[in-house]
């Protein structure tokens, strides 16, 4: 038996969760908010973070499902779409009949709009986990999605609705007609609903969803119905959908039957994912990085998508836990203060890691353009895809970047082993 | 007195199998009772059948007096019935102290609560440390409950099954796969915890059944063949035949 007491992991534990942190970290969050747009003031930088808050937003109110509640969806995007399309009537209403709504009350009602869909879906979709949930949720998104293409007055058909911000009363003068005053309004309802998403999961009900997770079975045993439990964090994750499809309407001026397709679901799925579900912070994170290379791959290379695929791909082989599981397995690490004996050996398996991505690169790429299209731009280099050299480089760049790779990953393994030893010893690492 | 588990004729089949056959089974208030038989004889079914996991196919339960067979296992819970279980059920992800907190939560009435800080309830946080430190799992609170040693994940399991405060706790087999040092530690622990409440145990370790049990209760092919004292269930030839391998003079 390791009955060994560890002490220094609660002591840190506590000294790190003290409530000067948790706010600290709210009010560091909110001056990036409101800074961000005054260093990066182009107009693209600001439609981008535009997207990127949304996109947070969205992402949050997935991992309620995946990370908290261990409900893998397919049709997160039925209830943010269904939001932005409530938002889009409302906006529409508000302004047609003079009523003295502001626009920044609007998300609320997309969030409303997610939560009663989820009300109404809900209890049926969530008698069941796994794949019986996974399967039903694939099926009501891909009804809605198809229904909103038939339903031509409510869902406007393939055009979608249009709508107009600027025909709201203005608050504080402020028309909402400008990006700098809509990114301003999507920021303050990032930051609301981060706070009130993670505020959920230090509730009662947030721990229990993490119970029903780990094992729903159990819970039955401890007074819970994981039927109820499931319902609840379906609704919240709607609620919040509906509020990121809100802001999406007031964004673009427009809600179509795009937002509620496959192709939303499984980007908020990859955002997720990729972030890492098992923190709350992971989403964040894929969020901003997944919306961040779908606005630059786009105007970079034709096949972006293959690109997120391997990407995807390589986290679920390589990382399960997503960035923030990488991020977060070095704190021991940190604690301890071996992470530098890490390092090193990090470097050294860089140069081969990067030489096989660019060979990758260089393969999509040639076959990508090989029958027309401009050269290939890498690193400032110009490769012909028609040319046999190119070949040659690509060819060489995948397969010895591999077999190096290979070979100083393990350096890193070993390294990573003798630093995580140091750091059980010194009590940072159960 | 009411019991506090009565079985009355309780039938359980599996497609044209019968597991359980005519069970009648009565513990009372404040008893520790054991149930024994060979492997196979519906122990575990009946552990199921009594806390809602799988419904009698034909039968009464009652807890306390009312009816409970046919309620699901969180309505059985929330009448005072708690269980543990054979095999290793924690949730694995959450630590040691979130694990007991979770057990904690709907006896001290916060529900489905989304409006509380789980942080700030003064009432929880002390039921957990009360439960921690009487399962001595204290000094590894923030450890992930996956990472305890087996040892360890047993009795987190006994405290996740007492933590609710029920009346009536069943153990299935509390000390399987321990070894003899920490099998004493267990029954010392489980003697300890169970002080003043109802018990119902499944065990294979006979010292750990004669040693703690009021009442014994012997189950062969479904059916309970013999329920009395230790020194009852020791001298009845029945038992010795069915259970022993022995044959009667």
């Amino acid at each position: 038996m390791t009955n060994a007491p560890t002490p220094s992991i609660a002591a840190a534990k506590q000294e790190s969760g003290g409530a000067l942190g948790f706010y600290g970290v709210w009010l560091l969050a909110a001056v990036a908010l409101v800074v961000l747009p005054l260093i990066f003031s182009s107009g693209g930088s600001l439609t981008s973070f535009s997207l990127i808050g949304i996109a947070i937003i969205f992402a949050l109110s997935y991992n309620i499902l995946l990370g908290q509640t261990g409900l893998l969806s397919f049709g997160h995007a039925v209830q943010y779409g269904l939001g932005g399309f409530l938002a889009v009537h409302a906006m529409n209403a508000v302004a047609s009949h003079n009523w003295p709504i502001p626009l920044p009350v609007i998300p609320l009602v997309g969030g409303i709009g997610g939560l009663a869909f989820a009300l109404l879906v809900g209890w049926v979709m969530t008698k069941r986990a796994g794949t019986v949930f996974a399967m039903i949720s694939l099926g009501i998104g891909e009804l809605v999605a198809s229904s909103s293409l038939i339903l031509r007055s409510v869902f406007g058909g393939e055009s979608g609705i249009t709508t107009d911000r600027t025909s709201l009363m203005p608050m504080f003068g402020w028309t909402f007609g400008p990006q700098i005053q809509v990114y301003y309004l999507i920021a303050f309802w990032v930051l609301v609903s981060a706070i009130a998403m993670y505020a959920l999961t230090r509730t009662p009900l947030g721990r229990i969803c993490n119970a029903v997770r780990d094992n729903p079975e159990r819970v039955e045993f401890i007074g819970y119905d994981p039927h109820v439990v499931r319902y609840l964090a379906y609704m919240f994750a709607g609620f919040f959908a509906g509020i990121a499809g809100g802001l999406t309407a007031i964004n673009f001026e427009i809600a179509n039957s795009a937002y509620l397709g496959a192709t939303q679901s499984g980007f908020v799925l990859f955002s997720a994912f990729i972030g890492g579900t098992a923190y709350f912070f992971g989403p964040i994170i894929g969020a901003i990085l997944v919306t961040y290379l779908q606005l630059g791959l786009t105007s970079v290379t034709s096949v972006w998508q293959l690109y997120f695929g391997i990407i995807f791909i390589g986290i679920v082989m390589f990382a399960p836990g997503g960035i923030a599981g990488i991020l977060m397995k070095h704190r021991p690490l940190i604690r301890a203060g071996t992470l530098g004996t890490v390092i090193p050996s990090y470097l050294v398996a860089a140069i081969p890691t990067l030489a096989f991505a660019l060979g990758i690169i260089l393969t999509i790429e040639t076959v990508a353009r090989f029958s027309g299209g401009d050269p290939i731009n890498l690193l400032g280099i110009p490769f012909v895809a028609s040319a046999p050299t190119t070949w040659a480089a690509a060819a060489v760049l995948l397969v010895g970047g591999f077999l190096v790779a290979r070979i100083t990953w393990r350096g890193v393994a070993e390294a990573w082993d003798r630093a995580a030893t140091v750091a059980r010893d010194r009590g940072y690492l159960a | 007195m009411t019991a506090a588990i009565q079985v009355n004729a309780v039938e359980k089949s599996f497609g044209n199998v019968r597991i359980i056959r005519d069970l009648n089974l009565s513990v009372a208030k404040g008893e520790r009772h054991a149930i024994i038989g060979p492997n196979g004889a519906g122990k575990s079914t009946t552990f199921n059948l009594i806390s809602g996991h799988i419904k009698p196919t034909s039968g009464e339960i009652r807890l306390n007096g009312e009816v409970t067979s046919g309620l699901r296992p969180f309505e059985i819970n929330r009448r005072g019935l708690s269980r543990s279980f054979q095999v290793t059920n924690v949730f694995a992800r959450m630590t040691v102290w979130e694990n007991v907190r979770c057990a904690v939560l709907w006896a001290t009435g916060h529900r489905y609560a989304f409006w509380k800080n789980v942080d700030d309830l003064p009432e929880v946080k002390q039921r957990t440390a009360e439960i921690l430190d009487d399962i001595h799992l204290s000094h590894r609170r923030d450890v992930p409950a996956g990472l305890l040693t087996y040892a360890e994940q047993r009795e987190l399991e006994i405290g996740i099954t007492i933590a609710g405060g029920a009346s009536v706790i069943m153990l299935d087999e509390p000390t399987a796969g321990m070894s003899h040092a920490e099998t004493e530690r267990a029954v010392a622990l489980i003697r300890r915890l169970t002080e003043g409440r109802t018990l119902v145990i499944v065990e294979h370790d006979m010292s750990v059944v004669f040693g703690l049990a009021d009442r014994i209760s012997v189950l062969v092919y479904g059916h309970i063949i013999a329920s009395g004292t230790p020194e009852e269930i020791r001298g009845n030839p029945k038992v010795k035949e069915a259970y022993l391998g022995e044959e009667v003079d």
